[in-house]
């Protein structure tokens, strides 16, 4: 059985904080942050990291592209 | 080799290269976009660039920026770039396109650019079937001086020069310029899209992609709206922005194809 496992990078500083992200993953990996950036804008992490498949709806709706995103396919045995 | 210790892969180890799936592109620049969070101006433009990546035309494409939040586009895109007066875009276009026919051309303007001053230059560019590709952004205002009303704001839809709402009876009917150009014989290809779920970006992406492709086979012009939001200029957030636009704008401005391969499909 194969499970896939995923991570986002996010330019935190040039996020803007506009939320977009978070409605459009499907496994509700993405929070705000609590604290802001250099420009003030509260910005995109992982909150649950363990859910993310990697997807990348996150990444091509994001309108500032600051997402990158990885995948890895890990086999494990039931 | 199967093993049960790799599901317990920290984070850190997944970010490495051999697992990366998606990053910006190359033919973006790294200047940070200047528009409003949330703006659909940012995902068009990197979905235009991801197409002009992907085809190898860096180097023989070139964007014509119209007036507006669409003026910046020469900032952001990494490929040859010129700015047109206002409305203009497709006039310059034609020039730029008749002395490089095999380059690729295409304009970047706003609904207040396309369908407003400039809407002689873009029925008479459609009319003679330039080959060139029109991506036209559609917000229902005019964002970059303050969200005014523009021809394509819908009926009873407040802007800051319609504060109780578009009157008909007094400032006239919402302009449908796709539909309107899809009636032109120039015209090979014409859809509208959008861009604020993951597979409207998707489907909007294939336009792009197909659009660019048409201009190779030279059988004429070829455009795109992309029903966008100005959530600076309507008011709201950029969620709440997205769902006004799913809930008022498409109902007036549906999504699909218009014309294909020069034949009218709606």
């Amino acid at each position: 059985m194969a499970k896939v496992r995923g991570a986002i990078v996010v330019d935190v500083e040039r996020c803007k904080g506009c939320e977009i992200c978070i409605d459009s993953c499907p496994t509700s990996v993405i929070r705000m942050s609590p604290t802001v950036n250099n420009k003030g804008y509260r910005y995109a992490y992982m909150e649950n990291p363990e859910n993310c498949t990697g997807c990348s709806n996150c990444a091509i709706v994001c309108p500032d592209g600051v997402i990158t995103v990885y995948r890895k396919k890990i086999e494990v045995e039931i | 080799m199967k093993t049960t210790d790799n599901l317990n892969m920290s984070t850190e180890d997944l970010i490495r290269e051999e697992n990366l799936v998606y990053k910006k592109t190359e033919c973006m620049t790294d200047a940070v976009l200047s528009f409003c969070p949330g703006c659909g101006h940012g995902v068009i433009h990197r979905l235009t660039m991801e197409v002009v990546e992907e085809m190898g035309i860096q180097s023989d494409t070139i964007g014509i920026a119209s007036v507006g939040c669409s003026v910046l586009a020469y900032d952001f895109m990494n490929v040859d770039m010129t700015g047109a007066a206002h409305g203009r875009a497709p006039a310059v276009a034609t020039g730029i396109k008749r002395c490089w026919p095999d380059k690729f051309v295409f304009t970047y303007q706003g609904d207040g650019d396309l369908a407003a001053i400039g809407t002689a230059e873009t029925i008479h560019a459609c009319n003679r079937g330039e080959n060139i590709t029109i991506i036209f952004v559609n917000n229902g205002i005019y964002g970059m001086t303050g969200g005014q009303m523009a021809p394509t704001t819908l009926e009873g839809m407040k802007s800051s020069t319609t504060p109780y709402g578009r009157d008909i009876s007094l400032m006239g009917n919402p302009i449908k310029i796709t539909e309107l150009v899809s009636q032109l014989p120039g015209t090979y290809y014409v859809t509208r899209q959008a861009v604020h779920t993951p597979s409207a970006v998707r489907k909007a992406k294939k336009a792009i992609r197909t659009a660019f492709e048409s201009q190779k086979l030279k059988k004429g012009l070829s455009l795109i709206e992309f029903v966008s939001n100005c959530n600076s200029g309507w008011k709201m957030t950029p969620v709440e922005a997205n769902k006004w636009m799913e809930e008022h704008m498409f109902p007036f401005y549906p999504l699909g194809d218009i014309k294909v391969e020069g034949k009218l499909i709606k």
